[in-house]
């Protein structure tokens, strides 16, 4: 039998890691730069996180080296898009095929490394205790999670509240009024772009060093930089959709994972058990997913005209109007 | 006033000696792309040559040998244009969907349904055993169009009738297209629980030089095939499309100024899809072209990224469709020469720092870019 209780709290972990991609590429865009390269970073955080644990042994110093890896990828981006206008698309895809060829350079024979000693995992005292969601959400979770729980509120919060999300978002609704106040837009997109690849390093980390541990070349971080990308836009750029989203989708890669395992599913022969390839419609169905939110997601938006902030993809030129 | 936001740093700024100063080209010299091309190469490779040197590679040795095992011989550069003609097909897909500033990532996808519905061909069978080649090669390649247009329709539909980002959508669709693959050659198509198919029949192979070997024993041993020549004809008819058609005029008003085309009566809806339709048809003869003339069966892995690869193609030809061929051999080479190199990534970041070179070359392109002396202002805010 499948065990729900399980594969809701193994989704709650493998989606903190869209989680972290998703809600730094929140603060990138709502800054009016769309970075593209959360799966380079990604990938970069990962294999620099990685390989520190394997040569040091400290899983810790490897988190806090791939969120300075991500970091330091996305100024290239930075950069580029911000000094030097050029299209954040182009820049964002050349930035994901840097990161992997470099990941993938730099993972050489990683993937017969040892085990590792990961992030210590934790249950929380009185919180485990809450009926359903004490067991599912609090108990034997990697401290990772439990720093996603935080980010989530603390990001909304910084982004609604707060005088530098107020200037975060002026730059990127409205970067020539923000300019006139005196708030730089350059340096404002620098900052938060940058925060973006260390929470897009972080979520690399997170595969490598809590959740999903070892190094499988491209396959580790496996589109999910793209994921979290379309999950900024199902979520309309707020970090408690995108945290919602990312959590669900979690759940839902793992109920297909354990789907394949039993005999019988509710009393009825499983035809993923029966007949081995039919599996691969069960790997097809998150993307398919994917396909499905972006639309819900896309739609939403169309219709409220809220949501994408409205310098999104636009370089700023002072004393120019966008294109 | 003081302004809150002015901390330390970003006086720090503004107090550098020195300023980066861009000016809006009013006309660009003639030689200044593709001589910023050239340098955006060099750049990186001694950029790439830095970090290979760094991870203990002898930067040196692999280019040596990326040369020589790509251009070294006729045989290897027979190789490196069969490396080269799934690139230009989707190297076509993507300069013509860009052109319109489409962004289809897609063609990796569209190319493995191309190769699958011109397997389905010979596989299901569509058609009568033992058909000569001459009947059943063309319904294969119809049948790879169609398979790439239709996996190209997707994103297509999606990005006009729903606004649905057409970049995610064309990646998860590359996922999906690679487990449908899956689960054809490890199920009802496999061989012997294999992930691969039963060889095809002889008469569905693209004819290759070295057939002609018995009259011409100097064609011995060169791979080449016809599909060659199909990817040079395709790259001379999307030319004629997007530069000399009507509908061509269209693509390009739209990928210039989609306001001005929208003002113009063009009709937008439909040449997204349409735009994508014809260009997943391109990525999907590059896998019809694949399986008949390489690997003569379907098989997982049998494409090493070309889609992706493609994308870098299309940019470096700055989705010119008759620059795509030279600029396809280039990558065909790099390919080819990559799969000995160790370690495995290089090619890839290779073709990332390229591609990053010349994105960040064409400020200069645009801008008169000039390094200038601050003036000397008051520190501090005013």
């Amino acid at each position: 039998m499948i065990d729900l209780q399980l594969v809701v709290a193994a989704g709650i972990a493998t989606g903190t890691i869209l989680l972290f991609a998703a809600v730094g590429e929140i603060l990138a865009e709502r800054s009016g730069v769309l970075n593209l390269g959360v799966e380079g970073m990604m990938l970069i955080g990962a294999v620099v996180g990685y390989a520190t644990a394997v040569s040091v042994g400290d899983p810790w110093l490897g988190v806090a080296l791939a969120m300075l890896a991500g970091g330091l990828l996305s100024l290239l981006h930075a950069v580029i898009t911000i000094h030097f206008r050029a299209d954040q698309v182009v820049s964002g895809l050349a930035l994901t095929f840097l990161g992997t060829g470099l990941a993938r350079v730099l993972g050489e024979g990683l993937s017969k490394a040892g085990a590792i000693s990961l992030l210590p995992r934790l249950t929380i005292p009185v919180l485990s205790d809450i009926p359903v969601l004490g067991p599912i959400a609090f108990t034997d979770q990697s401290i990772l999670v439990y720093v996603g729980y935080l980010l989530v509120p603390a990001t909304w919060y910084w982004i609604n509240r707060t005088r530098p999300g107020l200037h975060l978002r002026a730059v990127g609704e409205e970067p020539a009024a923000a300019d006139a106040l005196g708030v730089s837009v350059y340096w404002t997109r620098y900052r938060y772009v940058f925060v973006g690849g260390l929470l897009a390093g972080l979520a690399g980390a997170t595969i490598t060093l809590a959740v999903q541990p070892g190094w499988f070349g491209d396959l580790t971080v496996n589109k999910r930089g793209w994921i979290a990308i379309g999950l900024v836009i199902f979520a309309q750029w707020s970090p408690f959709r995108a945290a919602f989203g990312a959590y669900l989708f979690g759940a839902i890669v793992q109920l297909t994972l354990s789907m394949q395992l039993p005999p019988t599913i509710l009393g009825f022969p499983n035809p993923f058990f029966e007949y081995h390839p039919n599996t691969f419609f069960l790997e097809m169905l998150p993307y398919a997913l994917v396909l499905v939110a972006l639309v819900l997601g896309s739609r939403g938006a169309m219709r409220k005209r809220i949501g994408a902030p409205a310098a999104l993809g636009i370089p700023y030129v002072r004393g120019e109007r966008g294109r | 006033m003081s302004h809150p936001t002015a901390g330390p740093t970003r006086r720090a700024f503004r107090d550098l000696p020195f300023e980066l100063r861009l000016e809006a080209r009013m006309e660009t010299p003639r030689w200044l792309s593709p001589a910023l091309t050239v340098g955006a190469i060099v750049v990186a490779l001694l950029i790439s040559a830095v970090i290979l040197a760094v991870v203990g590679a002898d930067p040196i040795r692999v280019y040596v040998h990326i040369v020589r095992s790509s251009l070294g011989s006729v045989g290897v550069i027979s190789d490196t244009l069969v490396k080269a003609t799934p690139l230009i097909l989707t190297g076509l897909a993507c300069a013509l969907a860009f052109r319109m500033r489409l962004w289809n990532i897609g063609a990796e996808g569209q190319l493995l349904l191309g190769a699958w519905a011109a397997s389905a061909v010979v596989l299901v069978p569509l058609v009568p055993e033992g058909t000569p080649g001459i009947v059943i090669l063309p319904i294969m390649g119809v049948a790879g169009f169609l398979g790439g247009a239709a996996w190209g329709l997707v994103p297509g539909v999606l990005r006009a009738r729903f606004g649905v980002n057409e970049i995610i959508a064309t990646l998860m669709l590359n996922s999906m297209a690679f487990f449908w693959i899956q689960y054809w050659v490890f199920g009802p198509w496999t061989e012997g629980g294999f992930q691969l198919t039963k060889q095809f029949p002889v008469e569905t192979w693209l004819p290759r030089l070295s057939d002609f070997a018995e009259t011409y024993p100097v064609l011995g041993g060169l791979t080449i095939h016809a599909g060659f020549l199909l990817a040079l004809a395709a790259a001379g008819v999307v030319w004629f499309i997007v530069e000399r058609s009507a509908w061509g005029y269209e693509i390009r008003l739209i990928g210039d100024n989609q306001r001005a085309a929208r003002y113009a009566g063009i009709r937008i809806t439909r040449n997204v899809i349409l735009v994508f339709a014809v260009s997943g048809g391109l990525a999907g003869l590059a896998g019809m072209s694949e399986v008949a003339g390489v690997v003569h069966r379907l098989q997982d892995n049998f494409s090493p990224g070309y889609g992706y690869t493609a994308i870098i193609v299309a940019y470096l030809a700055k989705f010119h469709p008759l620059r795509v061929v030279p600029v396809a051999i280039l990558f065909g080479a790099l390919i080819l020469a990559g799969r000995e190199i160790q370690p495995s990534g290089v090619p890839a970041m290779i073709q990332g720092t390229i591609l990053f070179c010349l994105i960040a070359s064409e400020v200069f392109l645009r801008y008169r870019v000039s390094v200038v002396r601050r003036e000397t202002r008051p520190v501090g805010p005013t």
